[in-house]
């Protein structure tokens, strides 16, 4: 079953290729989390559910002597967010248009990796999703305010999972301004992203928008996993003469299992 | 090295590529023994080895299927492939014609991954 609908689009093949690369390109630069944590799938649609591998049991008894578990699962959340486009724009494709307006597809693929990221990283109670950062059982290492002190709260950071007997290599996971700060920020003319890189830790420095402050967490592997349904696809929703609606979606849950793999670096009180 | 067949200067390549030519080569590596072990069975004239050869063979087919299912695990193209033409039945050229057929007729080429972005993983630089 095609749930995407997308023969329905009055949409040329062309102007298809442009706008899924387009979706793909922003995707792949703005998602964060699949960056830094281990990937499971996709398998589909009709995958809907993860097994967590516990048993809830029953206080009452099926009959006398037959007692009762019911499996724990944890469901996979399916988000949508809606888009319009100008079909007179689009269609300018088979007139030999080459790079056509996408500006609401670049939009809404921003949308949804902050979405996504927002999931894994500060996690979801409706999603029934545990994040990141809230699973991590060390206590946060505050950043300090001149980002000339970076290096030294990623070193007490890394500190803590190595003292946690967590191995790299490690990836630091930055909030836009804070990625914004390290880049720019540099002690005695020596850039400090490029201290960090080179002398304090092993794997990416990672732009993440739903971030606040920063992450440093294990790359190991086998700590985090972000399972996948149905991965991102645009699909069809109506069209009339002049704007067709589609939407960008996916099917997705996370999973932290040893939360002890990251360390939270929260933003100074007063910024 | 763990590999002798890299073809790019390993600094270029990512760990997800890294670990795809590892699973690429002990799948070749596997389905080379079936071969020479299905061959020598057939040549032998003592029936016990024959037995044990043919063993050995279908051991090295577990393996075989065994990596063959990371792979798959692992990349999405081999796991739409492999969804496409393992148990199947029918003519097998019949089954691409079918495939692509269905898409050309519910989907534009540039819809023949189904609206799927193929994003995947993005960790390791992949």
């Amino acid at each position: 079953m095609d749930l995407l609908k997308r023969h329905l689009a009055p949409i040329l093949p062309e102007a298809w290729a442009q706008i899924d690369d387009e979706a793909r390109r922003v995707l792949k630069l703005a998602l964060a989390g699949r960056k830094v944590v281990d990937f499971d799938g996709p398998h589909g649609w009709e995958h809907a559910a993860l097994n967590v591998g516990r048993l809830v049991l029953h206080e009452k008894e099926l009959v006398e002597g037959v007692r009762v578990g019911t499996r724990v699962v944890q469901p996979l959340i399916e988000i949508r967010a809606p888009f319009t486009l100008d079909v007179l724009e689009i269609d300018s494709v088979g007139r030999g248009a080459k790079e056509l307006d996408l500006e609401p597809v670049v939009e809404v693929s921003e949308r949804v990796a902050r979405a996504e990221d927002d999931a894994i990283f500060n996690g979801s109670s409706e999603a029934g999703i545990r994040g990141i950062i809230e699973s991590s059982p060390h206590p946060p290492v505050e950043l300090p305010i001149d980002p000339a002190g970076y290096p030294r709260a990623i070193v007490e950071a890394l500190e803590v999972l190595r003292e946690a007997a967590v191995a790299g290599p490690y990836g630091l996971v930055l909030g836009p301004r804070w990625y914004k700060q390290v880049s720019e920020a540099s002690e005695d003319g020596y850039p400090i992203r490029k201290r960090i890189e080179r002398q304090i830790i092993d794997g990416p420095l990672v732009w993440a928008s739903s971030v606040e402050g920063a992450v440093l967490l294990s790359l190991r592997g086998g700590d985090f996993t972000l399972t996948v349904g149905q991965d991102l696809s645009i699909g069809y929703a109506a069209h009339d003469r002049e704007k067709v609606e589609l939407y960008l979606t996916e099917s997705f849950t996370f999973r932290v299992h040893d939360g002890a793999a990251a360390v939270y670096l929260k933003p100074p009180l007063v910024v | 090295m763990g590999s002798e067949t890299y073809h790019e200067p390993l600094e270029l390549i990512s760990e997800k590529t890294k670990n795809l030519h590892r699973g690429i080569v002990s799948l070749m590596e596997e389905l080379e023994a079936i071969d020479w072990y299905q061959q020598r069975a057939d040549a032998c004239s003592d029936d016990e080895l024959k037995r044990v050869l043919l063993h050995n063979r279908n051991e090295e087919i577990e393996h075989a299927v065994m990596t063959l299912e990371w792979i798959r695990r692992s990349h999405q193209h081999f796991d739409r492939q492999l969804r496409t033409y393992l148990f199947s039945a029918g003519p097998i050229t019949g089954i691409e014609e079918r495939a692509e057929g269905e898409s050309a007729e519910a989907a534009t080429p540039a819809t023949r991954s189904g609206g799927c972005l193929d994003v995947g993983s993005l960790k390791g630089g992949s």
